[in-house]
């Protein structure tokens, strides 16, 4: 807009400080808790200039909560999510608006559907096919009939087994499974001038070199929003990760923020608790901040 | 260099046809345009050429190997679309030179061929940039490079100065001919605009509603259209047109109340004829010269070298070009005269050209009211 209205500028910019006011404090409360010692952090009101204790209060989160291999963990489990996402999704959005096959409208239901059943609606099939991935073949098999023959003919019991449990494929591949990233490449794949796609087809490219060559550079802006969106996604996740994971070297950094919320009777040492708090918002932050100019052209622009 | 044979070619969308049986042969090396107005089927019978479009009956054969079933890049055709279709995130070089890439050429001799193609279309000094620094006539140009460096037995265009201003469109064009007679491919040029066809064209093909109309050169299909449809379709201002009936001596034109006195038309009594004429082929003349009809001055369009005057020949639109300087004044009444050989006539039920005049008459003699 090109209106030139100084009252007006006034007030937007007012109501938008106000709003920057409203989301940053709460970020601002927790730096200062993490700043405090132990009898400041308690007292009520809780003083709101800084204290000294910052280092010390985040060396201590640090070690209390053991969060180094942590935070590796978490770090390895969003980035494969998030790379799991962005590759797997070109690839099916490409599939259903490139390809004409039979079933092609039935596929893309399916997918649909996903969208209506996160992973916290379906969490308990999911964490039975997770503690043995071959569990349905096992039950097809059994139906059939095909295991008694091969047991009648060979003497051999089939028992299939392969269990995903305290593993970084059992805490990924259950997130890549849906629908989000398919539907942002679909819409983005139908705004590409078939003139284009005809042009390669001139030009003698077949279709996967036309989806690597010119798809694939195309969605750059598409694929990092995405792969930001998925990182912080996955970052966050909470219930799959606790349940899944049993073993502490699979812990997740945001499970293990638990262990430094003090329990009842113990010391209230929210000011660790809140530095650790910081420790783990932090990986997420420098994501958003490196890849903030594409993720949010990618979301606003269709620019080509 | 190649010909292309195409027999008896229908094209189906589920139920609708849209290309009726199309018999053209191209010679080796000709440029061909089709011209139609949209929707004519004139885009789709090029796709189907190139192979972006499954032919739904009939052969397509490229120097006499039938290529129905062949993939684009196995027919040796290369294309220039509407829009350009440049790849946007490639540099100039890289689009032209894609098409190599993807065939495996050798780097070295890719950039060899880039740089020669540049050097032709005066491309040199953007190798560099993206399609989006790039202005309307030089993404053109690039559109043609990347169709040039194939070096394609047959180019085919598709509508592709319909994006260009037209004083662009006048340079475009003259290279592109410049360009078809250095290389001498088959070419087939696709384009709604008559003047386009016209001055590009060795031969032209003028579709409607999916079926050929005429083929032709353009000298031809101005001078002797072989339909109504073509008549009205090349030429602007396009031909008059005017319904009559044959009578015993002539014919009857708008509705009775005219006569037109024309030698032999060898047609039987009462059938319904369209009497066209062309704009450039009236004379205006002082109202009430003996022989002329009489018609009002609607508008003048002046056009510099000449100007066009619309009358109105009870209640009929007809429009006159003439280069003289002559401005009547709207409202007035003038005369307006014609030679029969100027006549075409048309069948009123088909569309079809009538020769009437085959044996035509040595000296036309002048047509009377």
């Amino acid at each position: 807009m090109v209106e030139r209205t100084p009252i007006l500028n006034f007030l937007t910019h007012l109501i938008l400080f106000a709003g920057f006011v409203f989301c940053v404090t709460p970020f601002v409360i927790v730096a200062i808790a993490a700043s405090h010692n132990l009898k400041d952090v308690n007292d009520v009101p809780m003083s709101l200039l800084p204290g000294s204790d910052f280092w010390v209060n985040i060396k201590t989160a640090w070690t209390t909560a053991d969060l180094g291999p942590k935070l590796l963990n978490s770090f390895i489990m969003a980035f494969g999510v998030a790379a799991g996402k962005v590759i797997v999704s070109a690839l099916t959005a490409f599939s259903i608006v490139y390809f004409r096959y039979p079933g092609r409208m039935l596929i893309f239901w399916l997918i649909f559907i996903t969208l209506m059943l996160p992973l916290e609606v379906r969490i308990v099939p999911t964490y039975a096919v997770v503690a043995n991935v071959l569990e349905p073949y096992q039950t097809i098999m059994d139906l059939t009939g095909l295991s008694w023959l091969i047991e009648k003919i060979s003497g051999v019991q089939v028992q299939l087994s392969l269990g995903l449990l305290n593993s970084y494929s059992g805490l990924i591949l259950p997130l890549v499974a849906t629908a989000t990233g398919t539907f942002l490449y679909r819409q983005f794949f139908l705004t590409v001038p078939d003139e284009l796609t005809e042009a390669a087809r001139m030009d003698g490219a077949g279709a996967l070199r036309f989806f690597i060559d010119i798809l694939l550079p195309l969605s750059r802006n598409n694929m990092a929003a995405l792969g930001t969106i998925m990182f912080l996604w996955a970052w966050n996740q909470y219930l799959w990760p606790l349940l899944i994971t049993t073993d502490q070297s699979h812990a997740m950094a945001v499970t293990e923020l638990k262990q430094l919320i003090p329990n009842v009777g113990g010391a209230p040492e929210w000011h660790i608790a809140m530095a650790g708090t910081l420790i783990i918002m932090l990986p997420p932050l420098i994501v958003v901040v490196l890849m903030q100019r594409w993720f949010v052209r990618g979301l606003i622009a269709t620019e080509k | 260099m190649a010909s292309i044979t195409i027999r008896g070619v229908k094209k189906n969308y589920a139920k609708t046809q849209v290309v009726h049986g199309v018999d053209l042969d191209f010679a080796s090396g000709e440029f061909v345009v089709i011209l139609g107005p949209s929707g004519c089927g004139k885009s789709t019978l090029l796709r189907m050429i190139a192979g972006l479009e499954e032919i739904s009956d009939g052969t397509i054969a490229i120097d006499g190997t039938v290529v129905n079933k062949l993939e684009p890049r196995e027919r040796g055709c290369a294309m220039v679309f509407q829009n350009y279709a440049l790849y946007p995130h490639m540099s100039v070089a890289q689009n032209i030179g894609y098409s190599l890439k993807v065939a495996g050429v050798p780097s070295a001799e890719r950039a060899q061929r880039i740089q020669a193609v540049a050097r032709v279309l005066e491309l040199e000094h953007l190798l560099d940039r993206k399609p989006m620094a790039l202005s309307g006539g030089q993404r053109q140009r690039v559109a043609m490079g990347r169709a040039m460096i194939r070096e394609p037995k047959v180019f085919l265009f598709d509508e592709p100065l319909s994006n260009l201003d037209a004083k662009l469109r006048v340079q475009m064009r003259s290279e592109i001919r410049k360009l078809h007679r250095r290389l001498s491919a088959t070419s087939v040029f696709v384009t709604h605009d008559q003047v386009e066809a016209m001055t590009l064209a060795d031969r032209l093909v003028v579709m409607n509603g999916g079926r050929v109309e005429q083929v032709g050169t353009p000298a031809e299909v101005y001078s002797r259209p072989a339909s109504r449809f073509v008549a009205t379709f090349v030429g602007a201002p396009s031909m008059n047109m005017l319904e009559g009936t044959v009578t015993l001596d002539g014919l009857s034109l708008l509705g009775d109340s005219r006569k037109l006195n024309v030698s032999r038309t060898g047609l039987p009594v009462g059938s319904k004829v369209a009497v066209g004429i062309r704009p450039e082929a009236v004379r205006m003349v002082a109202p009430g010269t003996p022989g002329a009809l009489a018609a009002t001055v609607d508008l003048i369009e002046e056009l510099g070298a000449g100007r066009v005057i619309y009358v109105d020949l009870d209640g009929v639109p007809f429009s006159i070009v003439t280069s003289e300087t002559v401005h009547p004044e709207p409202g007035s009444t003038v005369g307006l005269q014609f030679a029969e050989s100027d006549l075409h006539f048309f069948s009123s039920e088909t569309g079809g050209r009538l020769d009437v005049f085959k044996a035509s008459v040595p000296e036309p003699a002048p047509a009377t009211l």
